[in-house]
């Protein structure tokens, strides 16, 4: 289904391949982890196909009876950067929480390090004494 | 005793030596919640234990971690006093009798029952009425000063909030938490005193956000549920 070329399929067209290069190199010099590069490459490709044939964009608006095409695009790429948004949140949600109880963990070992220490530098003088625990009410 | 802090070091040794003068056989932790100025040093100048975060996590990370270190080292007790000097260190036992008694697993001092000069303007007078409102609408508990951060823990409190402590904002979704574990919390009046130094976190935006946030927050608390360690 590849009819004439018009000007906006070249641009469409050239804008897949730049994302689809982009994504590469991204993943090449590993900034991009494996899991979300797949996910790109597919978003990637499938705006290389749509750009391409023409029809398809047509053939999915007509099984989801949307009279003008286009919309089938915009409907498709909202549902899409939605669900794709919420993904980023929960995974931004669990980096936070675990970004906080590494924070947590560090500030309470540097705390129980300083106070050995403090109680071997003391048992030192003391010529051998026994180190206090920290334990009490 | 907990006392997270962030930026506090014009009032931090002021209140640090009251605690101690108030409540010698205590130990007293301040979390240092990464601030910029000379917190960690003063503090550790009065000679108490200093747990230093090393990125500034808000003041629920900050309390969780006061939580945590008292879980580890098996303190049967632990109170949280703000770092602004706000609280009367004089008032300690009369949050912790309760838990003494056995009352309640959590006290909170409020001053809203309080009798001391601590006025507040109209407008965080009625938001903290509305908290209230919500409190007690989902947990059926009376509170004045849902937002009061002077507040004695027992140790079943302790690991609950070991295990989960709110973010952003927690004083009231601490309670809503807290009564959905079946833990028993309790009011007591105290006076509170203006702070000493440094500048409140409030702003009227931050307040506006929180009057939505919290609400929010306690609604969806509530419906959590028990959570099972």
């Amino acid at each position: 289904m590849i009819g004439p070329i018009s000007p906006i399929q070249i641009v469409a067209i050239l804008g897949s391949f730049g994302l689809l290069l982009i994504i590469l190199d991204l993943v090449r010099k590993r900034r991009l982890a494996e899991e979300y590069c797949l996910l790109w490459i597919g978003v990637g490709v499938a705006f290389m196909a749509i750009s391409v044939f023409r029809g398809l964009i047509e053939r999915i608006a007509a099984l989801l009876g949307i009279f003008y095409p286009p919309s089938a695009i915009f409907l498709i790429a909202i549902f899409f950067i939605v669900w794709l948004l919420l993904r980023f949140s929960l995974i931004v949600s669990d980096l936070a929480e675990k970004n906080r109880t590494l924070a947590q963990e560090i500030a309470l070992l540097r705390l129980e390090v300083e106070g050995r220490n403090a109680g071997d530098a003391r048992a030192g003088d003391a010529g051998g004494g026994q180190a206090a625990g920290g334990t009490g009410g | 005793m907990i006392v997270p802090a962030y930026n506090e070091e014009e009032s931090l040794p002021g209140v640090l030596r009251e605690l101690a003068a108030a409540a010698p056989e205590a130990d007293i932790l301040v979390v240092n919640d990464g601030s910029r100025d000379g917190t960690s040093r003063v503090a550790r100048a009065t000679g108490v234990l200093v747990a230093d975060l090393p990125i500034n996590l808000g003041i629920g990370g900050a309390m969780q971690t006061g939580y945590r270190y008292a879980q580890r080292k098996g303190y049967a007790v632990a109170v949280q006093v703000d770092a602004d000097g706000q609280h009367d260190p004089r008032e300690l036992p009369k949050i912790l009798g309760p838990i003494a008694e056995g009352r309640a697993a959590l006290v909170i001092g409020s001053r809203r029952l309080g009798s001391g000069g601590y006025r507040s303007s109209a407008l965080r007078r009625f938001g903290t009425s509305v908290l209230s409102w919500i409190v007690s609408r989902l947990t059926g508990v009376r509170l004045g000063d849902t937002t009061s951060g002077f507040r004695a823990a027992n140790r079943r409190v302790i690991e609950a909030y070991a295990r989960f402590y709110p973010s952003d904002y927690p004083e009231v979704e601490a309670l809503v938490y807290l009564h959905r574990q079946g833990l028993a919390v309790l009011e007591v009046p105290v006076s509170m005193r203006e702070r000493r130094g440094g500048r409140s976190s409030i702003t009227l935006r931050r307040a506006a956000y929180y009057m939505v946030k919290v609400p929010i927050a306690s609604v969806i608390g509530a419906l959590r549920g028990r959570e099972t360690p």
